[in-house]
């Protein structure tokens, strides 16, 4: 009786014991959702990184078929200044040299970011330090609304706004870097002020508290406390402001004059990477030398950015090691 | 004993919230005084108010009278800037600034607009031997701040509040964020440098305020219930709340 008893206890033991393994065996209704949460998940990401992997591949296959079919030398390209890539000059070199156009681009675009640091910190400090209320909601809404805007919408007030000015006061045709200059300050103004406030708001309050405590002013503690922690901020918003002034196209396009000469003054017509690749992409054919050399340009701008991503990664490692430690 | 700071009705409000309900307190030239009282009950509100660090919260308003050296310290002639270079300030977390040890102890002095270099270093190498952790530091003076434990840096701190030889030192609870140790170091050297300078210190612990402190003052909701020789307060407390505080029936 007894053991009888005990075999049916075990028996049934046995039996759940079984139950609970098949239910740990087969995958439940939440972990195939899991999984395919995952799978979804990384085929999203596979296709990006695959239509990455094409964009890059195809720009540098573009791009390096100036220098590997066309035969034209790499230094050429980068040192010489006379460029129209239809014709060959007297000792039968086709003309590629995209020195006018690397100058005008970094010359607007170190410009620009020199005029808008002053004022991108001046309102960044207005709004953080002193009147962290009523200014930031002012001028939040205008950053934002100066971010909206089209930036087509900017290079047709350039053309009609400032390009008449530059005219007006420095004589010449009024297209040129000075005119360019001005339009991707505006542009970049509320990227660079934002991301400035930004970086400033993250300094702790308590920096702030301690400096006045030892009898520092107001001013005395955004100078030597508040700024000197965000430099590391202040400078990646800069850097992310040169970025954008480096690849805007449509608006600079409209003011610069899209002559592609060595600029010799700052209201000489030029012409950037970006303006000659948006005005000449559509006159070419693909596989001559003409588009090729547009693709090298386009290769050009592609180095660059990955440039300014690196360059906003060291100061973002190096602000970490000097602040954070 | 002559008083450096007198307050007189000091009642402090937080928009419509007051915090305070008229407290009348004096401190005496080189003594240690502690703040006592369970939380909330107004210690940090009342010791901000001593360097106006209450000009900095938004609807604060400050009503009766507090004088150091027997200037109005609330009235429009104040110079707030000298004052908090005569009332230093030490925090409860240990805030020093993410520069170098040096550039810490330096900024107050530097602000003064000493430039002379040999005048600096003597000082941040005297601030930073008062404030015990010379040693710990004398190697590393171009190092970050922040790269020290939570106890050395509340020492820097200490040493930066030093540096520009305050008369009054307040303190919020100051080793309350420390281990055992780091806090037995910043007592010593309270108790090392309390001859020359009168000391306002907030603490939640009842040991410390026993040890370290000549007077006591306890406060409860916003009153000012007891204020009396350490000693004599730890004793024979003459109120039945200032007992049952200390012998820690709430807190
Ligand atoms: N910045 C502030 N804004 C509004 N109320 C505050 C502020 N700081 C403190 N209080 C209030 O004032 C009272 C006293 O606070 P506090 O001085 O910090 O007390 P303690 O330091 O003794 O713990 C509390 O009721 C607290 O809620
Ligand atoms: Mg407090």
């Amino acid at each position: 009786m007894e053991m009888q008893g005990e075999k049916n206890i075990s028996k049934h033991l046995v039996r759940k014991q079984d139950s609970i393994q098949s239910k740990f065996i087969k995958p439940s209704k939440a972990t195939r959702e899991d999984q395919l949460g995952k799978l979804i998940c990384y085929l999203s990401i596979g296709m990006i990184v695959a239509l990455v992997v094409c964009i890059l591949y195809f720009i540098t296959s573009r791009g390096l078929a100036t220098f590997i079919q066309n035969h034209v030398g790499i230094w050429q390209f980068i040192s010489g200044s006379s460029w129209n890539p239809g014709m060959v000059d007297g000792s039968g070199n086709p003309q590629v040299g995209a020195l006018p156009m690397i100058v005008t681009s970094f010359g607007v675009t170190l410009l620009a970011a020199l005029l808008a640091t002053p004022f991108a910190i001046a309102m960044a400090v207005f709004m953080t330090e002193i009147a962290p209320q009523r200014g930031t909601k002012a001028l939040q809404a205008v950053t934002e609304l100066l971010v909206g805007i089209p930036s087509v919408v900017y290079g047709f007030i350039g053309l009609s706004v400032i390009v008449p000015a530059v005219r007006h006061l420095f004589g010449g045709t009024g297209f040129g870097i000075l005119s360019g200059t001005l339009v991707l300050f505006v542009m970049i103004l509320p990227t660079v002020t934002s991301l400035s406030v930004d970086s400033l708001r993250a300094v702790p309050i308590h920096y702030r508290q301690a400096s006045l405590a030892l009898g520092a002013t107001r001013w005395q503690t955004i100078r030597k406390v508040v700024l000197k922690t965000a430099t590391p901020g202040v400078l990646t918003a800069i850097v992310f402001g040169m970025a954008r002034a480096f690849g805007e196209a449509l608006a600079v396009q409209m003011v610069i004059g899209n002559a592609v000469l060595m600029p010799h003054s700052l209201v000489s017509p030029a012409s950037t990477l970006t303006s000659q690749l948006t005005t000449q992409i559509g006159n070419t054919v693909m596989g001559t030398l003409p588009n090729n050399a547009l693709w090298s340009l386009a290769l050009v701008l592609l180095l660059m950015s990955l440039f300014f991503n690196l360059t906003v990664r060291f100061i973002g490692n190096w602000g970490k090691r000097k602040y954070e430690s | 004993m002559t008083n450096v700071i007198t307050t007189d009705n000091v009642r402090i409000s937080y928009g419509d919230h007051e915090a305070l309900h008229g407290i009348n307190l004096n401190f005496q030239e080189n003594q240690i005084t502690a703040l006592i009282g369970p939380s909330g009950c107004g210690k940090s509100t009342y010791l901000r108010s001593l360097n106006r660090m209450n000009d900095l919260i938004p609807n604060t308003t400050v009503t009766g009278e507090i004088r150091f050296r027997n200037n109005d310290i609330y009235s429009n002639s104040t110079d707030v800037v000298d004052l908090r270079k005569k009332i230093g300030m030490l925090f409860q977390q240990p805030n020093p600034f993410p520069l170098s040890v040096y550039e810490n102890v330096a900024y107050g002095l530097k602000l003064s607009g000493v430039v002379n270099k040999r005048m600096l270093d003597e000082r941040v190498e005297i601030s930073l031997k008062q404030a015990a952790i010379w040693d710990e530091v004398k190697d590393s003076l171009n190092k970050n701040a922040l790269s020290f434990s939570g106890g050395q840096q509340q020492r820097i701190c200490m040493a930066r509040v030093l540096a520009v030889q305050p008369e009054v030192i307040l303190m919020d609870e100051p080793t309350s964020a420390l281990d055992p140790i780091s806090s037995a170091k910043i007592e010593e050297t309270l108790m090392s440098i309390h001859d020359q300078f009168t000391i306002i210190i907030v603490t939640h612990n009842m040991q410390q305020a026993a040890r370290i402190s000549d007077k006591t003052a306890f406060l409860l909701n916003g009153d000012l219930v007891e204020f009396d020789q350490t000693e004599k307060m730890f004793i024979n407390p003459k109120m039945d709340a200032t007992s049952d505080y200390l012998n820690g029936k709430f807190g």
